[in-house]
């Protein structure tokens, strides 16, 4: 009787791409939820459309460069990198800009690089900051939540804004986020009590903030259960954004927020569990990978309390990735058998 | 009790255990025609030390003396040698190589060695002496001659581990044997115990193995004596590994690319112990092993004891041939084990298990690999707590030096990084390939240097000869210029005058004589 021959180990595998992919996606749901929930079913077609903007763009870019176009798209990880993007911009934001982010996270950063597994940044991560250096305006306008309005819009109403971004009343259904709100008053020696008195803020974070956070912080909590992802990054990231918050909350509250409003507002959970923790960008050693959380968590305070922008985590992520493969060089564990 | 320690990474992995330990190890009958392989585990072809024709008995040499570090290769039984072919190895390069056909009479009719019953009494030598004559060799897999390992300790032993934990999935053989043999595991460890002046003996069980742990549990009991302890270690993936067995036991690291008797550890197998037992306590050589036949490609999983030598096709056909599933042959388990193209492969004292897998139980090596996600899973599963994500990419780029620093060498090829990696990449292959690499170019160097030092060494002797040359010259010319011996200047004068006397009275003589009676 003849037999195949294989290579060992002939175990089936444990895990695969697609399904850690798919998890990844599934596990974006609550937090998906709370913010339709919060700010209108415009972030579920901003995610239709970089959903489809990715795929079309992930397969030209595989067949431009000659590579094996159904397996790759199997995988889900552009569809992933279009979630990610679509739901860190605005919600109502004119289609043309989903479109445009979505193919700079796919082209400039990813397949400029090789492709899946040779990038050095975060692609989502990439598109949204080209967005907001390019477009400022659009980027910062939020949405009014939801239980703000006198008059909720209708879908087809919203379909109308995304798609004809001239009409009048578009400008009535935005505001500043609740941190650009913090930060632009602060800038103006207005005091935190004072500010977050308005309307906008609720007892942790910003309204529909704090529940797009806890929705987050669901999914990741499942993605760590799940061994999707790990813990040292989320925890770091978070720790390190705690920390640094408590001590300049303790030594002047009137100017900076306690910890639990920078835990629930902005992107933090976003950041921690589905940002920060993007295997191909991050710090691999589990030494490295503290680090690499607990930076990108000080960073973030940084940018939101001293920088420019509404929110940091974009910016800490991507300055993090830069150092990610000197973390790794500098942090390699103690093989067995060897003096460190 | 020892606090026992728990070593960097692993996997909880499915046993599929049950699958053959439902019925009691059997004897297989002997086969029509035995193959002996005569290629030794360092890939050395041993010497056939008999013509071909002679009879031999069980536990005669019929093998060896090419190196003194090799076991002898002995005759499972007694019997005829009938030939030798050409005949595929049980090894994972699928080679063939020189093997003994030997016609088995069946009279099993043994060489005679006398039994040491009274051990105690024997010296070191004695005692090695005799393993080494009843052909003993590991049989957790390795296959490392077992006497070169008790000789080879230049530090004193203080603790000998007897390794029963099997943790890869399927194999059950060390289980099965430890269920119904546990009196003779431990014959072996007092005998290996004495031989190697050991203060600690410890037996190391996996704490699910129930039925084992009971066994040996009533067997020291039994024996009063408490120098040997049970120690139940936790059943991760690769517990049973020699280095996490002694990190998890002792809690101490063999050095890199040393071994166990560096930081005073030895580590035997159980099917070893009993064959030490059986040497010494009965004179018996070792001429067979338990192999587990498991997996959904034949009939009856079981445990069966099987002499060296008889072909893998006889020994499923004893367990009632192949299912309609079979797909795939494995020798080992499905972790560490390779893949065989043929069932016309000798049992040999390596091959632990045959696991006869259905299309369902392996894995689809056809579909091709991701790239590379960097997520790091291997790195947290590995027990030599190694970086295998980035070996795999030097690995990959050619630049070996680089996996080097990252410790490629000491890679112990458990698969565990293979099986979590999402993206299905095989880097176990990659890091035997590359391991191979490193041994080829070190080969390489070697080559390289014995090719430098002969060509120095012929340079200094082509320089020296031709100084001699020259010195014996010189001194021939100064000794003719100086003339210094008398005797030659008077029969050089004495045959000038002669010449003179003769052209006087001859006429003058052809030119072409002058000159040649001048020279």
């Amino acid at each position: 009787m003849k037999f195949a021959l294989t290579t060992a180990p002939h175990l089936t595998p444990m895990k695969h791409l697609d399904e850690l992919m798919r998890s990844v996606i599934l596990a974006l749901v609550p937090g998906i939820t709370a913010l339709v929930m919060a700010f209108g079913p415009g972030v579920l077609i901003q995610c239709v459309m970089a959903i489809l903007t990715a795929v079309i763009t992930e397969g030209v870019a595989l067949r431009l460069r000659g590579r094996p176009i159904l397996i790759r798209l199997k995988d889900y990880s552009a569809v992933l990198t279009g979630i990610l993007l679509a739901i860190s911009i605005p919600p109502l934001s004119p289609w043309w800009l989903i479109v445009f982010g979505t193919t700079i996270s796919l082209i400039i950063g990813k397949h400029i690089y090789g492709g899946l597994g040779y990038n050095p940044f975060n692609p989502a991560m990439l598109g949204y900051a080209v967005l907001l250096i390019a477009f400022p305006k659009n980027m910062t306008a939020w949405v009014t939540p939801s239980e703000l309005l006198s008059s909720i819009p209708s879908l087809q109403e919203l379909i109308e804004i995304i798609f004809n971004p001239n009409l009048s009343h578009y400008d009535g259904l935005t505001t500043a986020t609740p941190l650009d709100t913090t930060r632009t008053q602060l800038g103006m020696q207005r005091l935190l009590d004072d500010i977050h008195s308005q309307k906008i803020f609720a007892i942790i974070g910003g309204k529909g903030w704090q529940w797009a956070n806890a929705g987050f912080l669901v999914g990741g909590l499942w993605l760590l259960k799940q061994r999707m992802i790990s813990w040292p990054i989320p925890m770091s990231f978070l720790g390190a954004l705690t920390f640094c918050s408590l001590m300049f909350h303790l030594s002047a509250p009137t100017v900076y927020p306690n910890p639990l409003f920078h835990l629930f507002t902005g992107g933090t959970m976003l950041g921690a569990f589905f940002i920060a923790t993007d295997p191909v960008t991050a710090a691999t050693t589990p030494k490295g990978r503290l680090i690499y959380g607990a930076l990108i968590g000080v960073l973030v305070f940084v940018i939101r309390s001293l920088g420019g922008y509404p929110d940091g985590v974009a910016f800490a992520v991507l300055l993090m990735n830069l150092a990610a493969p000197t973390i790794d060089h500098y942090s390699q564990p103690r093989t067995y058998g060897h003096q460190k | 009790m020892l606090s026992l320690e728990r070593f960097f990474g692993g996997l909880f992995l499915d046993g599929n255990k049950r699958v053959s330990t439902q019925t009691p190890i059997r004897d297989m009958p002997l086969s029509q025609r035995l193959m002996i392989p005569l290629v030794q585990r360092n890939g050395l072809e041993a010497h056939e030390l008999l013509p071909i024709g002679s009879r031999v008995l069980k536990g005669t040499a019929i093998g060896g003396g090419s190196n003194p570090m090799d076991p002898w290769i002995l005759a499972p039984t007694s019997g005829y040698l009938k030939a030798i072919e050409q005949y595929t190895l049980p090894h994972p390069s699928g080679l063939s190589g020189k093997t003994w056909v030997l016609e088995p009479d069946g009279l099993d009719e043994p060489i005679h060695l006398p039994a040491l019953k009274h051990y105690h009494t024997l010296t070191t030598e004695a005692l090695i002496n005799r393993i080494e004559q009843a052909g003993i060799t590991g049989l957790g897999g390795a296959a490392f001659p077992t006497a070169a390992k008790f000789k080879s300790p230049l530090n004193a032993i203080d603790t000998l581990i007897i390794n029963g934990a099997e943790c890869e999935p399927y194999i059950t053989c060390d289980e099965a044997l430890m269920k119904e043999r546990p009196d003779l595991i431990l014959q072996g460890a007092y005998i290996a115990a004495h031989l190697l002046k050991a203060t600690q003996c410890l037996i190391a069980l996996e704490n699910d193995k129930y039925d084992a742990i009971g066994a040996v549990t009533t067997a020291l009991n039994a024996h009063k004596n408490r120098t040997i302890e049970l120690v139940k270690v936790p059943s991760i993936y690769p517990v049973g590994g020699e280095k996490q067995l002694i990190k998890t036991i002792t809690g101490r690291e063999v050095p890199s690319g040393g071994i166990p008797a560096d930081i005073g550890i030895l580590c035997i197998n159980v099917g070893t112990c009993a064959a030490i037992a059986r040497a010494v306590l009965c004179g018996e050589p070792l001429h067979s092993r338990i192999v587990t036949v498991t997996g959904q490609g034949v009939l009856n999983p079981q445990n069966v004891k099987v002499h060296f030598g008889t072909p893998l096709a006889d020994v499923i056909a004893f367990c009632g041939g192949y299912t309609e599933k079979a797909t795939q042959l494995i020798l080992g388990g499905p972790m560490m084990g390779f893949s065989v193209s043929t069932d016309e492969i000798p049992i040999a004292h390596n091959v632990n298990t045959l696991l006869i897998a259905g299309s369902k139980e392996i894995r689809d090596r056809e579909q091709p690999s991701s790239p590379c996600i960097r997520c790091g899973d291997c790195a947290t599963v590995c027990p030599m707590q190694l970086t295998p994500q980035q070996m795999y990419w030097y690995v990959k780029s050619d630049q070996l030096d680089r996996a080097v620093d990252y410790h490629l060498s000491d890679c112990i090829e458990c698969g565990s990084c293979d099986v979590v990696c999402p993206s299905h990449i095989p880097l176990t292959q990659f890091f035997r390939s590359g391991k191979t690499q490193l041994k080829l170019k070190e080969h390489g160097l070697q080559m390289a240097e014995r090719a430098r030092l002969r060509f120095e060494d012929r340079q200094v002797r082509l320089d020296a000869s031709e100084r001699e040359k020259a010195a014996a010259l010189l001194q021939r010319k100064t000794k003719l210029e100086q003339g210094t011996n008398p005797e030659i200047q008077q029969a050089i004068e004495r045959a000038k005058h002669k010449r003179a006397e003769k052209l006087k009275q001859v006429a003058p003589i052809p030119p072409q004589l002058n000159s040649g009676s001048e020279d």
